[in-house]
């Protein structure tokens, strides 16, 4: 299943030619874009653009979607847009793949470093330890104001899909945990 | 036209998508916040599984209907969801009981349909799987606590269970549609979930200290027939609100 959002465009203004970047200078273009729901992580910290590649004139760009449901991925998708347009290429592709299944096993560490600089616990398990169906102890989550591991879960869900809510029983604030994934 | 994909594409979606709008319907009503966080995360976790299936529902079928107009301008009838997902939301025991005997169902199926040998199948169901792991821990969780909670909270949950037994049988019940589904190796039979299904209700249940209820009770052909287009009276007015935009002015976009 692909969804394509695609634009050709004019060059942006200051860029005379269109331009016509090696897939690991985009990525780092792609690196100031971020999910607006976790302004912390750009796109290639949370792992879900998968490739990136010319096609011809068009430059293709492939992501995955975190959750099925996620309302973020169509702004993300014209976030990439508008930043390749901006650094002066014509013609942008954003692609959505499906599999393999996104996973927060993909996070970079500059990633995980980010989410703790916001308050926001990165995930502590693989996504194997939680695939499972049996019951199972909330994990042991450090907290990422005080680093105490005296802590324990309110909510299986936060403010988003992606996140669970915690709270520290040794500095007794509240704090975001990214799911293990 | 794939009917046998299409049918069971719209099975998957129509089953997902009507349980993701029976969810959001607890949005700002549910009894504490954190588990009104969840519900609405659930259904979103649906909803957007529901798209998937939709999609791919109007690419199999190929007659240029997308995944809006099969949501919102088909009839009753026509859709092929199980009655367990149509099943009123009720007090939350209603409501998590319903959860609980879904997910469990959900998570074996799309462990299955993870080995598909339909592409497009499977890689909705390696993804879907994922969530409905998490959902079916989740509602177990729930469903204990409820359980093995106080005297009200365990008669509403074993009053729930009661009730919504005889609609768990429709989800193991495969029709000539299911069977060559399975023959072509899209999905497995329903059939076989059966076993794992009742493993794992089973001990949820015995741990919530909540009665399971003899397996021939769900055999009755009475609460069957959702997956083929007959309903109960609970998908009309449920229906009339969701489409109610679309069929009031037909094509509105934003």
């Amino acid at each position: 299943m692909v969804e394509t959002v695609e634009t050709v465009a004019p060059a942006a203004p200051g860029h005379a030619q269109p331009v016509h970047a090696a897939p690991e200078r985009i990525a780092r273009w792609l690196d100031v874009v971020r999910d607006p729901e976790m302004p912390a992580l750009s796109v290639m910290d949370l792992g879900i653009v998968r490739d990136i590649a010319w096609e011809g004139s068009v430059c293709v760009v492939t992501i995955t979607p975190t959750y099925s449901g996620c309302p973020a991925m169509r702004e993300i998708a014209q976030d990439i847009e508008y930043a390749l347009r901006g650094h002066g290429i014509a013609a942008v592709s954003v692609r959505t793949r499906l599999a393999p299944a996104w996973t927060t096993d993909w996070l970079t560490e500059r990633g995980r470093q980010a989410l703790l600089r916001e308050g926001i616990a990165p995930p502590v398990e693989r996504a194997i330890d939680v695939s499972g169906i049996a019951r199972r102890a909330a994990p042991v989550v450090p907290c990422p104001q005080c680093g105490s591991s005296d802590t324990r879960m309110l909510s299986g869900f936060g403010a988003t899909s992606c996140r669970a809510l915690y709270r520290c029983n040794a500095c007794r604030e509240p704090f975001d945990y990214f799911k293990s994934h | 036209m794939d009917r046998c994909l299409f049918d069971f594409a719209l099975r998957m979606g129509d089953t997902t998508l009507i349980l993701s709008q029976q969810l959001s319907a607890w949005c700002g009503h549910g009894p504490i916040l954190e588990e009104d966080l969840a519900l609405a995360n659930t259904a979103l976790d649906l909803l957007g599984q529901a798209r998937l299936w939709l999609t791919l529902a109007a690419e199999a079928e190929g007659a240029g209907r997308d995944e809006d107009q099969l949501a919102y301008l088909r009839d009753a009838h026509e859709f092929r969801n199980a009655l367990l997902v149509e099943r009123p939301n009720g007090s939350y025991a209603d409501t998590m009981t319903r959860q609980f005997f879904f997910d469990a169902w959900h998570y074996f199926l799309l462990e299955r349909l993870a080995a598909s040998s339909e592409p497009r199948v499977a890689a909705i169901a390696e993804k879907a799987v994922k969530e409905a792991a998490y959902h079916a821990r989740r509602s177990a969780d729930i469903v204990v606590r409820l359980g093995d909670g106080t005297a009200e909270s365990h008669a509403r949950m074993q009053a729930a269970v009661d009730d919504l037994w005889p609609y768990t049988g429709e989800l193991f019940a495969d029709d000539a549609n299911d069977i060559q589904a399975a023959q072509r190796g899209i999905a497995c039979p329903l059939a076989e979930l059966r076993g794992p299904w009742i493993a794992q209700v089973g001990a949820v249940l015995d741990e919530a200290t909540l009665a399971c209820p003899a397996e021939d009770l769900a055999r009755h052909a009475a609460y069957r027939g959702g997956r083929q287009g007959r309903h109960t009276e609970a998908l009309g007015p449920l229906l009339a609100e969701m489409q109610f935009l679309q069929r009031a002015y037909p094509g509105a976009i934003w």
